[in-house]
């Protein structure tokens, strides 16, 4: 009996091994919350800027009403906020995953982690230029869909080299951007939702499931 | 159960050896570094090991400099993969017969 529990523990360990070796597990759940209160942040401003009804904005009738140099501002101010929201969830999302790393005595830029970034930026860079595109022919407002359709496709791919658990957010975020393309009066809503409000019932997941006991 | 035993690889005997095994079952190259923080071994201990495994045939090494350092890596050859997935057999057999 005793030699099959010892048996038993070696299975358990090369499994444990073989998760830590090809995964990149050092994600913190905060990196999320923070990522979605940055997100939540932007999304405010986009708000107050534009000043319409929560429920209309960004419509495509609403913004036919706007004039070409119009357009033009509303666009250059949309990018802006995206690059700082972008530049901001990064920094604050690095911060506390390698913090995280750290105090595992892990870390941050091995195998695993160039694996992940790397199943991540593909998509997520193709995702940037089809918006980039739809910009350039004044779609406004199919842009946010697809931020959130090819963020949830980049999660998704990325999800094989980290905890499992981002496979059901790379889910819910691709639905929500799906469903925002037949639903374009609620575009700004539906990107707070997908980068807010999911990221941080997410991050407060990951946290109390995998990260509590340790911090 | 004599028989069961016999089917144990002496190779994997060592706890290391068998770690190191199953790191390069799921991982097509590792380099020494990296084995040395997921194992938490010493160089020499480690070194051991490796060698050990490289002279039974489970084991590549290919060496490599990046710029002026050089740069070791490891990978599972087939025979290497062939025996690691013979003793995890032999332990589920021998669980199971318990």
């Amino acid at each position: 009996m005793y030699e099959s529990r010892e048996h038993l523990q070696t299975l358990t360990e090369i499994r444990s091994l073989m998760e830590r070796s090809s995964k990149f597990l050092s994600l913190s759940g905060l990196s999320g919350v923070s990522a979605g209160i940055v997100a939540l942040i932007g999304a405010t401003v986009v708000y107050m800027r534009l000043r319409t009804d929560v429920f209309d904005l960004l419509s495509y009738q609403q913004l036919d009403l706007y004039d070409n140099a119009d357009h033009q501002e509303i666009r250059s101010f949309l990018v802006t906020v995206a690059i700082v929201v972008l530049v901001m969830a990064l920094l604050s999302g690095s911060y506390f995953t390698i913090r995280k790393a750290k105090r595992q005595g892990l870390s941050v830029w091995n195998a695993s982690s160039k694996r992940m970034i790397w199943a991540l930026a593909v998509p997520l860079i193709t995702g940037g230029i089809v918006c980039l595109a739809l910009l350039h022919y004044n779609l406004l407002w199919l842009s946010f869909p697809t931020t959130l359709i090819f963020y949830g496709l980049a999660l998704l791919n990325g999800s094989k080299y980290t905890v499992r658990d981002v496979e059901s957010l790379a889910y819910c975020e691709i639905i929500l951007g799906l469903l925002s393309l037949f639903w374009p009066g609620y575009n700004l809503l539906t990107w707070a939702v997908g980068f807010g409000v999911l990221h941080i019932a997410y991050g407060l997941t990951m946290y109390y499931k995998y990260e509590r006991n340790t911090a | 159960m004599k028989d069961l035993l016999a089917q144990f690889n002496k190779a994997f005997e060592s706890k290391a050896r068998l770690n190191i095994m199953s790191v390069l079952m799921v991982n097509d190259s590792m380099s020494f570094n990296a084995f040395k923080e997921l194992l938490g071994l010493t160089d020499g201990n480690l070194a051991t090991h490796l060698r050990a495994l490289e002279e039974s045939g489970y084991v590549a090494v290919q060496k490599q400099f990046i710029g002026r350092k050089p740069n070791t890596t490891y990978s599972a050859t087939d025979a290497g993969r062939q025996a690691f997935s013979d003793h995890l057999t032999a332990l589920e057999e021998f669980i199971r017969n318990m």
